[in-house]
């Protein structure tokens, strides 16, 4: 019942949510409420997991191959910790938002069926459950696309749509081809077949056209395009949440397919997706700095962050994907808190354009200090998240002399730091273009108390980072190695 | 059967991807529509569909037949199937609110979130 705790629970807040009248405290009240319950579900389900080892659930209580399992191993719990530490976060921002007032009664129902998806795909350990998962995470985006209503968000929902349609249809092409060659949907019956000898021309076929719908999902070069087309137009809470997880939830699956489940280590898989990794730390972190608009800066590392988890997965060692989940903890955290801080630089100077912002160092002190902690991050500054994670995987890879990929990665983390400058020349340090008082609007306090929750997470991270990568190396002490289940 | 399945998800595939391609906004929808019944035919076709033996255990037995029909991927079209129809719907009523606002079904038009730039080096500016 633990397990199954972080997809009923925003579902049922999703439900209550719908069903109360519209009052609107009442309902912002509820939403709050679920997010909360989640993070103690949350919270009692990783300290389970790491005293007691591996929770799973057979549904229908049917002997395990057959039933739909859903299991938290540490890796999963700590993953759906972090996702409702960012629910409760969001959830607490939009509180007294404005931007989302007008947005109708579909917000909140919307935001945890999002939450749940994305908390039933980290726990599911079936590959067809796994993919339905990603249909209602899909569904809930889309709902969350249109709420706005205008010509602008029509057209982002419908790029979004197209191209995540297409992912979704070659996932299910995917787990049919699978299902029919191994005869199994189980992840645990899955890694038995895996190594047999008469699959092993076939599989990586079937796994290939698997991976390729999840590098469509997580936004890899060249398929990228729907991400920064579309995630700009989303009000800035749901963009913390969206920008935050959904392109990590796919690289998570990479991970977990590639890593845990197929174990499949042909050289040339591997050396395609490094490079892939490389061009989308390069074009991603190039379009970034293109870009003026905060959003749209934001989106476009979110792409290049992305090359970052491939990156880790090419690597192929535990300690590799060891470094690959830390960033994932780093990153989806550090990428929510930008997105919210661009939230409030819009809320306290107006805009998000740099070229229509500007003077919130000496107008917003505080709010100049939460950025520079985050953008630090992802940076890679010392001693922040970014560093850390960064470290890890460049150590993994000079140790098994990829020196070429790791140059790249440090190149991209350069690139990183001049947009992050941009937006604190443009933004914070230069006079605000319509004069010093411009710069000054109220802003809602609980909005600054969830910002500044997130940056003291990060901070501690970064300064304390050994529980956490310690936890991520427990996490994936098994993964890459052949006939471990 | 597998032969005239497989030619006939060729077939699905390829008009798929040709309408899919189209910059007209419906027959992009139409298009992904076709292709989502490609991918429902291939999970179809993962569970024996040529057997002529029914998944049913004869009274008397308590095992199937060897060559049996495998029921469990005609459950899963069928949950594909109901999702697909679900998104082929939104993606329908989308595309007409976006033609009734825009005044266009034509996607190299759709340039409202993404406006082309009007300087040689920055991107224009996005009002809100």
């Amino acid at each position: 019942m633990l397990v199954l705790s972080p997809l009923l629970i925003p579902l049922g807040a999703a439900i209550l949510t719908a069903l109360l009248p519209r009052h609107r405290e009442l309902r912002k009240g509820a939403s709050l409420l679920g997010a909360i319950a989640l993070l103690l579900c949350a919270l009692i389900l990783f300290a389970r997991v790491a005293v007691d080892g591996r929770q799973s659930v057979a549904l229908g209580d049917w002997p395990l191959p057959y039933a739909i399992e859903l299991a938290a191993d540490l890796l999963s719990a700590a993953l759906v910790l972090i996702t409702a530490i960012l629910g409760t976060a969001v959830l607490l921002y939009e509180w007294r938002w404005n931007e989302t007032t007008s947005a109708g009664p579909g917000l909140h129902p919307l935001l945890h069926t999002l939450l749940a998806s994305t908390g039933a795909v980290f726990l599911a350990a079936d590959l067809f459950n796994l993919y339905v998962w990603f249909e209602l995470m899909l569904v809930s985006v889309l709902g969350l696309l249109v709420l706005g209503g205008a010509r602008r968000n029509l057209e982002a929902a419908f790029k979004y749509f197209a191209m995540n349609m297409l992912g979704t249809l070659l996932l299910l092409s995917a787990v049919g081809m699978l299902y029919g060659a191994a005869g199994q949907l189980n992840f645990s019956a899955l890694r038995q077949v895996a190594g047999q000898p008469e699959l092993a021309s076939a599989l990586p076929v079937y796994v290939g056209l698997a991976l390729l719908a999840f590098l469509l999902k997580a936004s890899a070069f060249p398929l990228f395009a729907w991400l920064p087309a579309s995630y700009h137009t989303l009000p800035t809470p749901v963009l913390a949440l969206v920008g935050g997880l959904l392109t990590k939830v796919a690289a998570y699956v990479l991970l977990r397919l590639l890593a845990d489940v197929f174990v499949l280590t042909p050289g040339i898989l591997l050396d395609a997706l490094g490079w892939l990794a490389m061009i989308t730390m390069v074009v991603g972190v190039l379009g970034a700095a293109y870009h003026w608009d905060l959003r749209r800066i934001l989106a476009f590392h979110v792409v290049s962050q992305i090359g970052y988890l491939l990156f880790g997965i090419a690597l192929a060692t535990p300690a590799g994907a060891a470094g690959t989940v830390y960033f994932m903890f780093h990153n989806i955290l550090v990428k929510a808190n930008l997105f919210l801080i661009a939230g409030l630089v819009w809320a306290s100077a107006g805009h998000y354009d740099l070229r229509r912002v500007g003077g919130l160092y000496r107008a917003r002190p505080l709010l100049a200090l939460l950025f520079l902690v985050s953008a630090f991050s992802l940076a890679g500054v010392p001693p922040s998240t970014g560093f850390w994670g960064k470290f890890l995987l460049l150590r993994e890879a000079f140790a098994q002399d990829h020196f070429l990929w790791g140059g790249v990665a440090l190149a991209a983390g350069l690139l990183t730091l001049y947009s992050m400058s941009k937006i604190w020349l443009e933004g914070f340090w230069k006079a605000h273009p319509l004069g010093a008082s411009a710069a000054s609007a109220p802003v809602p306090g609980l909005a600054y108390a969830a910002v500044g929750g997130l940056s003291l997470l990060i901070l501690g991270m970064g300064i304390f980072p050994e529980p956490f990568i310690r936890c991520a190396e427990t996490a994936t002490d098994l993964f890459w190695m052949m006939g471990a289940a | 059967m597998s032969l005239v399945l497989m030619l006939t998800i060729s077939l699905v595939v390829a008009a798929g991807v040709f309408l899919t391609l189209s910059r007209d906004l419906f027959r992009m929808i139409v298009g992904l529509a076709v292709l989502a019944s490609a991918a429902n035919l291939i999970v179809f076709m993962s569970g024996r569909p040529a057997s002529l033996i029914p998944p049913v255990v004869e009274a008397g037995t308590s095992e199937l037949p060897v060559a049996a029909a495998n029921p469990l991927p005609q459950a899963l079209v069928l949950t594909a199937i109901v999702i697909g129809f679900a998104l082929l719907c939104f993606a329908l009523l989308l595309g007409a609110a976006i033609t009734m606002q825009s005044g266009t079904d034509d996607v190299d038009q759709m340039r409202e979130s993404e406006p082309e730039a009007n300087d040689p080096f920055k991107p224009a500016v996005l009002e809100d």
